[in-house]
């Protein structure tokens, strides 16, 4: 067997030439076989400069700022390390589980006896490109208070016109009808279909929630819907365009995009998210149809019971008028007077007679003094009354009497006239 | 409270207003004292109302339009 050694420049050793029937024969230590792997390594110039695709696992964040982690997918495992320089100037939050582009080089690690990702740059993966863009529009609407709650206003009760935005095809305009026709068939719906994805749904969602915004139409609520999706199917609801129209939207807004995990921008600007487009149309409907219908039976026969009541209370007002009646009646008053006065009739007869000599005897003396008081009866006594002929005016004085006079003694009058006055 | 002017007809009422005044009779029937032909002509009106109610919420059925541009079309629904 030949044994030809050649001088590697590179690792300084010498080493057989590079022939696979050799190697068997060839005594090395750990570090000689490790060091030549590196070698193997360095040298491909592809493995110096690499983007690879994986996902993240076993993510470490040591005190030393250094990042560790394991990048890998179906079929392998690729053990990876960024240095702290690099990880400094990283503006991507890692985390386990996370679809990432990372670029680096491969080379080994002597010491763990591993090869290793060694890495500078780490990307976000496809579908994490958009999820990154998400976020960041997030902040930026956020931020202009797009999705304030003092914005939201309260969405009505009772809707009689509701407007529906959403793709005339698939199940979510079907749905939403049959859900309204079910709780609320006293409301009109106004339709006004557009592209949910795609290069111009954007600037139609737009145009048809402009056009819903038309004040002659006068509609409560608008519904804004798309079924379920991947976060591409969904992107239009996330374009600023249309998440800034459904801000802006003078008729509220409930945004019912995608399945109960999914949230777009439009839902944290509309008035209401709802999970689903069923939902929301059931969330526009709060009264519904059924309910009324049995608001309606309760008070119709609050109706009636309240007439039952009046009627009753009536007839009791009208019973107790009659037994008033009776009590206060003539005919009661003259079987009560008739009794009082029998009543009297026996009281009065029984002390009558002596009663009527006390009346009598005081009636005499009643009598005397009156006739006493008698200014007449003085005439009885001499006196007489002496009044001017002429006039009938009384002589008091006898600078009065003059002339004619009549004087009326105790029987009778007679004339006479004045012949001297005395002083 | 001011006595509203003569009442509207009941088939001009839409829902709301119909159950609302509903509901203000059945309040004053049981709260108020009022003569007998009061009582009784609101008893009346409260059926009509009662019957105009059960009316709309029987007949009702979803009115659905299309709107392109500015055109507004009935759409036909199964």
């Amino acid at each position: 067997m030949k044994e030809l050694l050649t001088f590697h420049p590179q690792l300084s050793i010498l080493l057989p030439e590079m022939q696979p029937s050799l190697f068997a024969s060839i005594q090395w230590t750990v570090s000689t076989l490790t060091k030549y792997i590196r070698n193997l390594f360095e040298s491909d110039v592809s493995l110096q400069d690499v983007w690879v695709e994986g996902e993240i696992s076993n993510l470490s964040r040591p005190a030393s700022g250094h990042i560790y982690f394991t990048l890998k997918d179906a079929g392998a495992s690729l053990r990876s390390v960024m240095w702290k320089t690099s990880a400094a100037r990283l503006n991507l939050s890692l985390q386990d589980g996370m679809a990432v582009t990372v670029h680096g080089k491969v080379d080994v690690y002597e010491v763990g006896g591993q090869y290793q990702l060694y890495a500078d740059q780490i990307q976000p993966m496809g579908e994490g490109a958009l999820y990154q863009e998400f976020l960041r529009l997030k902040a930026l609407l956020e931020s202009d208070g797009l999705f304030d709650i003092s914005r939201k206003r309260p969405i009505p009760d009772l809707p009689k016109r509701i407007g529906i935005v959403t793709s005339d095809t698939g199940a979510a305009i079907k749905d939403m009808i049959n859900t309204l026709q079910r709780r609320m068939p006293m409301a009109e719906v106004i339709f006004a279909p557009s592209p949910v994805q795609g290069e111009d749904a954007p600037p139609k969602l737009v145009e048809a929630i402009a056009s819903l915004n038309d004040r002659d139409l006068h509609l409560d609520v608008i519904l804004l819907a798309r079924g379920g999706g991947s976060i591409e199917d969904l992107w239009a609801f996330n374009d600023e365009r249309v998440v800034r129209a459904v801000a802006g939207s003078r008729v509220p807004i409930i945004c019912g995009v995608g399945h109960e995990t999914d949230f777009t921008l439009s839902d944290f600007a509309a008035d209401l998210r709802a999970p689903t487009p069923t939902a929301a149309a059931e969330l526009a409907t709060p009264i519904t149809v059924p309910g009324l219908i049995q608001n309606l039976q309760s008070l119709g026969q609050q109706l009636s019971n309240s007439l039952i009541t009046f009627l009753d209370e009536q007839r009791g007002a009208i019973s107790d008028l009659q037994d008033g009646l009776r009590f206060f009646s003539p005919v009661r008053r003259i079987q009560s007077d008739r009794q009082h006065l029998d009543d009297l009739a026996r009281r009065t007869n029984a002390g009558g007679a002596h009663r009527l000599a006390l009346e009598m005897s005081r009636l005499d003396g009643l009598g005397k003094h009156l006739e006493a008081l008698n200014p007449l009866q003085v005439l009885d006594r001499g006196y007489a009354v002496v009044t001017l002929l002429k006039d009938g005016g009384i002589v008091r004085k006898v600078k009065q009497a003059r002339d004619d006079i009549r004087v009326r003694v105790s029987d009778g009058e007679f004339d006479a006239r004045v012949l001297k006055r005395g002083e | 409270m001011p006595k509203s002017s003569s009442p509207k007809p009941v088939e001009n009422l839409d829902y709301e207003a119909a159950f609302s005044e509903l509901e203000t009779i059945v309040d004053s029937l049981e709260n108020e004292q009022r003569s007998l032909e009061e009582s009784m002509a609101l008893f009346e009106r409260g059926q009509a109302l009662v019957k105009r109610c059960a009316e709309l919420l029987d007949k009702a059925e979803l009115k659905v339009k299309q709107l392109s541009g500015s055109e507004l079309t009935d759409m036909a629904e199964e």
